[in-house]
């Protein structure tokens, strides 16, 4: 089977569900320019010379506009997928995606649906502190919208299509380093084989990366990478690490986290997003109401400090969970 | 004297939107008053001409967004007098089912989107309406009202700039009211009209008299065609006057008493009554009958509110998601 990266497996997802249904489109910047880029990450390339410009629509520098004309057309029911470069853009977009995107439904009593899709790509990536937040928690925190955050091609491309069919808004997260962007050293390799065959990925499943009996731990997007090859050293260790995938945050699988919990009896949620009030603090609390009674230890949280994203690499190292962060919290809810 | 090219019948639907809109919002204020409806209010009276013009020139397909000052708007699309005084009752038979309150009436079955009440933020909306319009071949307009203020927002710019640039089926109706809130426009604004920054975005911008239901009317029709035409949006501004506060604690003592005399003096409803009976459309008994008539159907609807259930608590966790 052919092998994928992240980036050729969105725009797989994005190409099927294009030929398949004729109101989806994509909007947003630098998405089909002629010998641009197709998006700040390559996702879109070569998609307008199959689809044409008016479904691979450029917008202007307008994210605001691009969030609050996506609702309108699919209310009007188109299906956009719509675009922001980098994640950190679509605070400019929050009133048009909170108030509007979120809301409407609800303020219809349902005459109304919002079929729409947000990509945004969030995550540390060298570029600084405005080119690097990670938003999943902001946009959990907000009922009415979807939350997906898939860390390998064959998620990402199941979960797309779900989530393009989906008649809700969903913000469909996508970390900046997993893409497979050729000649970046910081990039993770995770390509992987991707059937060509048709599949969908339900939103609201969580994955077992790797199974283990010993401890949980929970990641989503990079930390799900990261918490696998910490889980390599601690098997050398004779520690056996069950690696939990959320996937998606909204819906949340609350049954496959409660299972895996209650056999190892030990848990360290691992998130790039920051601390206060992130979804790592919503997993402990859940465990914390649900499963109390079957820790052996005070579930942990693994995060960045409290502090803005920095751009020296020696600093970025220090804030983004590593793999030995994972591994001192494992041995001490182990000890 | 000649109707300008209007139906008999048109400008007799206008005149009685009109005195529904102002009859409806005199009654509200009130209830309001008399502490029988939740929440708060922000009433139309004294914009009725900007409501009644525009929307006389649509078809009830066409689509609208609207404000935190939706009634008269609501109105004038048509959505049910019943079910927007259940809504401002937080009744179960309201048009958003109590959901939404008087900030948010609309109904999507008239064409009116559940009214955005941020400032500026149904912009973008509506455009993605007309967007959505063009993409999927129908030849339906769509109309975003909006307030002076608004025009100081990003989603404004953003939002026209991309129906100008898309040549979308689309009119952006600014009602300065010379307010937002309690800040008079020249201290926020440094040119004259709103519709003079139409010329940033490359499509016509007309400013016009908006106590002047006949003006409006004309504005909006010609509008409106370029937009069904494909021809792009269009920037109305129609210059009125809120006959009250802003919102319902309001007592709007910023603005200066002689101003209120001016703009008082130029009520649309009374300017259009005489206007039409000066053309032999509306004599002062068939005034009168409208003014009944429109006075039993807000009773009842006051009445059909008033009767109507409240929705369940639980009914909160209902339409989050489908």
């Amino acid at each position: 089977m052919r092998k994928l990266s992240m980036a050729e497996a969105i725009r797989e997802a994005i190409k099927e569900e294009m030929r398949k249904d004729e109101r989806v489109f994509c909007i947003g910047e630098d998405i089909g320019i002629k010998g641009g880029w197709g998006g700040a990450f390559g996702v879109t390339q070569g998609l307008s010379d199959e689809f044409g410009h008016k479904r691979i629509l450029d917008t202007p520098i307008s994210e605001a506009g691009i969030a609050g004309v996506a609702i309108g057309a699919a209310i009007m029911g188109m299906r956009p997928i719509a675009d922001v470069e980098y994640g950190d853009f679509i605070f400019i977009a929050m009133d048009q995606l909170i108030n509007n995107g979120a809301k409407l439904r609800y303020l219809s009593a349902e005459k109304i649906k919002v079929p729409m899709v947000m990509r945004v790509p969030v995550g540390t990536s060298g570029r600084g502190t405005q080119h690097a937040q990670s938003l999943e928690s902001f946009f959990a925190h907000v009922p009415g919208l979807k939350v997906v955050c898939p860390s390998t091609p064959y998620d990402a491309k199941g979960m797309l299509k779900t989530a393009i069919r989906d008649d809700n808004l969903v913000m469909f997260f996508e970390h900046k380093l997993l893409y497979g962007a050729k000649g970046r050293k910081e990039t993770i390799d995770v390509s992987m084989e991707v059937p060509k065959e048709e599949y969908l990925i339900p939103l609201g499943k969580a994955d077992i990366k790797r199974e283990g009996k010993d401890v949980t731990v929970i990641g989503l997007l990079r930390t799900v990478h990261t918490a696998l090859s910490a889980a390599k050293e601690l098997e050398k260790e004779g520690i056996e690490t069950e690696v939990l995938d959320l996937r998606s945050l909204v819906p949340l699988d609350e049954e496959t986290i409660l299972q895996s919990v209650k056999k190892t009896g030990r848990v360290v949620v691992v998130q790039e997003d920051t601390p206060f009030g992130g979804w790592g603090a919503e997993i402990t609390s859940l465990i914390a109401e649900k499963a109390l009674d079957y820790l052996d230890a005070p579930p942990k949280r693994v995060a960045p400090p409290p502090t803005p994203v920095p751009f020296a690499p020696i600093m970025e190292n220090y804030y983004v969970p590593n793999e030995e962060d994972i591994i001192r919290a494992v041995k001490e809810v182990i000890s | 004297m000649s109707n300008g090219g209007i139906s008999k019948d048109k400008l007799i639907q206008m005149y009685t939107t009109m005195v529904k809109i102002r009859q409806f919002e005199d009654r509200v204020y009130l209830l309001f008053l008399q502490g029988e409806m939740p929440g708060t209010i922000h009433l139309y009276q004294g914009q009725e001409a900007v409501a009644a013009g525009v929307c006389a020139n649509l078809r009830k397909e066409d689509l609208i967004t609207s404000t935190h000052r939706p009634h008269g708007h609501a109105i004038a699309k048509g959505v049910s007098i019943k079910s927007l005084m259940a809504e401002l009752f937080a009744r179960k038979t309201g048009c958003c089912k109590a959901k939404g309150g008087s900030m948010h009436v609309g109904d999507m079955d008239v064409g009116m989107l559940p009214a955005i009440a941020i400032v500026g933020g149904g912009i973008p909306v509506a455009t993605g309406l007309a967007l959505g319009c063009k993409m999927m071949h129908t030849d339906k307009v769509v109309v975003s009202f909006f307030g002076d203020g608004a025009s100081n927002t990003g989603a404004f710019h953003e939002g026209i700039n991309m129906g100008a640039i898309w040549n979308l089926p689309i009119v952006y109706v600014c009602e300065n009211n010379l307010y937002g809130a309690s800040t008079h426009i020249s201290k926020v604004m440094k040119i004259k009209n709103v519709a003079d920054r139409a010329t940033s975005y490359g499509i016509p911008g007309i400013a016009v008299d908006g106590n002047d239901v006949f003006s409006v009317y004309d504005a909006a029709k010609e509008a409106v065609s370029r937009a069904r035409e494909g021809k792009g949006p269009t920037l109305l501004e129609c210059k009125t006057y809120r006959r009250g506060g802003h919102s319902r604690s309001d007592s709007h003592r910023y603005r200066p008493k002689e101003e209120e005399e001016v703009w008082l003096a130029k009520d649309p409803i009374p300017r259009a009554k005489d206007k039409l009976i000066e053309m032999g459309v509306l004599t002062v008994e068939r005034a009168k009958e409208i003014e009944d008539q429109t006075k039993r159907e807000i009773t009842e609807a006051i009445d059909y509110a008033q009767k109507s259930p409240f929705p369940k608590p639980e009914d909160t966790l209902l339409n989050v998601f489908s």
